[in-house]
């Protein structure tokens, strides 16, 4: 008995990986936006990237405004990808770009900036990643739409043309 | 028109040969005191059919032969010689006719190369291999025919993805091809010897060859890959933990495993099971990197396209292979009673074990990281991005123990042993301490660490450096390939510690200074090739120094298809290596110019090189190694 259960357990496991990967053949490779419910923007106390400051993120997205916060790194080639829609935004004057800088060097987010624009009115400081988890994200990059310190919209993902469209639909 | 029919049709005839091999192979095993001629030369057939089929592609390409789909996707009249030719594997199907043409190759050359074998073992194998071979006709007839017609015949194609214009692609991919190709035999051959119960010290020293060989080719093609990214995608580094660049990096690590093992198996009877395991991940792990870079399950470079059905049959094929080889590792492969061997503590083959291990979490950490991503959405429907930081985390703390039992390992003696001159290897230690603690001093960031880190690869390299002297010619392919891990290591930590950055928007005429270096943007001119159109930064650099360096890197606008590629300046010298590279800001009118210093590099590629150059030595010694 005891020697069947070794290659029987391992041809299991086999077979699961087999159905993950043909599950995850049908799944196409295109990053699609995800709805969630509403829910409220965490109260946590964050260091600012320029200024070193500590505030609180309730001051940041206080005013009624819509916000869209953004989780970005140098090292997140999807980011670099997405950066030419978060400058295109950050031109319209109905919405405020907030970033988040996610487990980075200040030295590497600071030149990556430098070379491809900064859309940020401000910036998060989060090298050790605590922050946005408290905001629920899985990884970057990711986008939240805030208005009257709320979530209405989570991007998972770089952000994409579809994404940009809805977005702009929101804050017309 | 012609060469695809040609070629559609010796593809056929291929297949109908792997069929009919199928056939004598079994007739052949049943009454086998010798190998049927018409098994060789049937074999010689298959491989002849592959190479006319391989040749009509890449007549088809140098005529522009547009009738073709293949050509008309990925050619262009205006195109270069030189890459009209290269660009016969520069996508999917022709990289696959590429390496059916390697896995026909390397069978007939393993008949012919094994007279001495058993016939039931050389038939075994044979049967293996073309399993492999005919799962691979039928993809490539079925999904991707590179001889497919399109009517009306097109007056001119797609055109080359700029990005893989470049010398270093038209070699990359045969080569890697060798290393991946070649890891198919060990593969058809293990499973042959387990089946007839011959995994013994005579097959470990007459695989070894093929072992190495593979290991060879999978060692430079990996560094050909690196090279290339390096120049040509301008992000100004070797290694960035993409998908595609993992899939490689897996089989190698098993690959090199493999070759410790095999090292072992040829002196003691043991560790069989990971021999042959090994061996089977190996070739599974090439086929899935296949499976993941094809399917399009991943995103990356090599995506050449998005076809659900490729994907399906290459995971339905690459799984039967794996379910065939654990049934019959399980239902054939007995542990060997005879010899229990309980093995001391300090001898090399524990040496080699513990590494081993080392080398099983290093291909663990690569394989959660790459698929991981994969297994979370579809488990959950999320979405992450596994970077650099988780690899770097999990790796490099492990390399300390690593590097140092790569330098006492080869110090033991097989079986039971004593270390001898112990004095020297302490003394060797202290001094990789002081060097190392003098080099980081000036650095603050994470001290202890690093001081760690640069010590043991010091110490392997030291250690290895003394034993060119005072061992000479003995075990010389083993340390030069320690030698060429440990100054690879070195050249790393000092490549990552010691880079410097600058990145600003400069204008015709305008200058940049800091206290390491002025960059001078002294003016702008335009060239005409035949398919692209460029514009050339000209700049000078001076160094903190005073030294004076002109550098002109380019912007190149291809016609077909309209791409803009940035194309870097590289200075290398043997110290360092001046990078430079522009881009177009929106407005125009500025340039985003970025200049790193990024020393050692040029021994990254030296230190691969001569690691490759350890294992042509032993390939070409005979006997083995003490």
């Amino acid at each position: 008995m005891k020697n069947k259960l070794l290659p029987l357990s391992i041809t299991f496991v086999f077979i699961i990986i087999f159905i993950i990967f043909f599950k995850g053949l049908q799944n196409t490779n295109i990053y699609t936006p995800e709805t969630k419910t509403i829910y409220e923007v965490p109260s946590v106390s964050v260091k600012l990237f320029n200024s070193n400051e500590i505030v609180n993120t309730l001051e940041i997205f206080n005013s009624d405004k819509f916000y869209l916060l953004n989780i970005w790194s140098s090292w997140c080639v999807p980011c670099r990808q997405e950066h030419p829609i978060l400058m295109e935004l950050s031109k319209n004057n109905n919405i405020n770009v907030i970033g988040i800088n996610y487990k980075d060097t200040k030295k590497n987010a600071k030149s990556f900036l430098e070379e491809l624009g900064n859309p940020y009115n401000k910036i998060i400081f989060d090298n050790k990643g605590t922050v946005s988890i408290e905001w629920g994200a899985y990884g970057v990059p990711e986008s939240f739409l805030i208005n009257k310190n709320k979530v209405i919209k989570k991007y998972i993902g770089p952000l994409t043309k579809s994404s940009t469209e809805e977005i702009k639909l929101f804050i017309k | 028109m012609l060469f695809s029919v040609i070629g559609n049709y010796s593809l056929l005839l291929g297949l109908f040969f792997g069929l009919v091999l199928l056939y004598f192979s079994a007739k052949n095993f049943r009454n086998s005191k010798l190998l049927d001629t018409k098994i060789l030369s049937f074999t010689f057939l298959q491989f002849f059919l592959v190479v006319i089929s391989f040749l009509c592609l890449v007549f088809s390409f140098v005529v522009s032969d547009f009738s073709n789909e293949t050509v008309f996707n990925h050619s262009h009249t205006t195109k270069p010689f030189f890459y009209k030719i290269a660009g016969t594997w520069g996508n999917h199907e022709g990289s696959l006719l590429l390496w059916l043409l390697v896995l026909t190759l390397f069978i007939l050359i393993f008949l012919i190369r094994t007279k001495n074998q058993p016939v039931k073992y050389r038939v075994l194998t044979l049967v293996f291999q073309q399993i492999i071979i005919i799962g691979f006709f039928i993809f490539l007839i079925k999904t991707s025919n590179p001889f497919n017609h399109i009517y009306p015949v097109p007056s001119e194609g797609l055109g080359l993805n700029p990005i893989l214009q470049d010398p270093a692609l038209a070699i990359h991919p045969p080569i890697l091809y060798l290393g991946y190709v070649g890891s198919s035999i060990i593969f058809s051959s293990v499973l042959a010897a387990t089946t007839l119960n011959i995994v013994t010290k005579k097959w470990a020293s007459h695989i070894k060859k093929w072992v190495l060989i593979s290991w060879i080719f999978l060692t430079l093609g990996i560094l050909l890959g690196s090279i290339w990214a390096y120049y040509e995608l301008g992000w100004g580094g070797f290694w960035f933990w993409d998908p595609v660049e993992n899939v490689s990096l897996m089989p190698w690590l098993a690959l090199t495993t493999l070759l410790h093992c095999i090292l072992v198996l040829e002196k003691k009877l043991i560790l069989t099971s990971w021999v042959i395991i090994l061996s089977i991940s190996t070739f599974a792990l090439s086929m899935s990197g296949t499976f993941l870079v094809r399917s399009g399950i991943l995103n990356s470079v090599h995506t050449f396209a998005n076809d659900p059905e490729r994907g399906l049959f290459i995971l339905i094929f690459l799984f039967s292979l794996i379910f065939l080889s654990l049934f019959i590792f399980f239902f054939f492969h007995k542990t060997s009673t005879d010899n229990p061997s309980s093995f001391f503590w300090l001898s090399k083959e524990t040496a080699i074990i513990i590494n081993n291990w080392f080398m099983m979490y290093f291909l663990s950490v690569v394989l959660i990281g790459t698929i991981y991503p994969i297994f979370l959405d579809v488990l959950s429907s999320q979405k992450i991005s596994v970077g650099p930081p988780f690899y770097h985390k999990l790796i490099i703390p492990f390399l300390i123990p690593f590097l140092l039992i790569m330098a006492i390992g080869p110090k033991l003696k097989w079986i039971k042993s004593n270390l001898e001159d112990k004095i020297y290897l302490i003394t060797l230690l202290i001094v990789s301490i002081l060097i190392s603690f003098l080099i980081v001093k000036n650095f603050s960031s994470n001290f202890l660490i690093n001081t760690i880190l640069i010590s043991s690869a010091f110490y392997l390299f030291f250690i290895t450096l003394r034993d060119f002297f005072i061992k000479g010619f003995k075990n010389l392919a083993q340390n030069i390939a320690h030698f060429g891990f440990s100054l690879l290591i070195l050249s790393i930590l000092f490549n990552s510690l010691f880079s410097s950055e600058i990145i600003t928007n400069l204008k015709v005429g305008q200058t940049f200074e800091n206290t390491k270096a002025k960059i001078v943007f002294e003016s702008i001119s335009q060239k005409e090739a035949k398919n692209y159109r460029s514009i050339i930064g000209n700049f000078t650099v001076q160094d903190s120094k005073g030294k004076i360096e002109n550098l002109s890197p380019e912007l190149r606008i291809y016609n077909q298809p309209n791409i803009t590629t940035s194309e870097a300046d590289i200075k290398t010298t043997l110290l360092s290596d001046k990078f430079i590279v522009i881009n177009i800001v929106q407005n125009q009118e500025f340039f985003n110019v970025r200049y790193q210093v990024k020393p050692f590099m040029l021994w990254i590629w030296i230190s691969v090189i001569l690691i490759s150059f350890g294992g042509l030595i032993s390939f070409l010694k005979k006997g083995y190694e003490k």
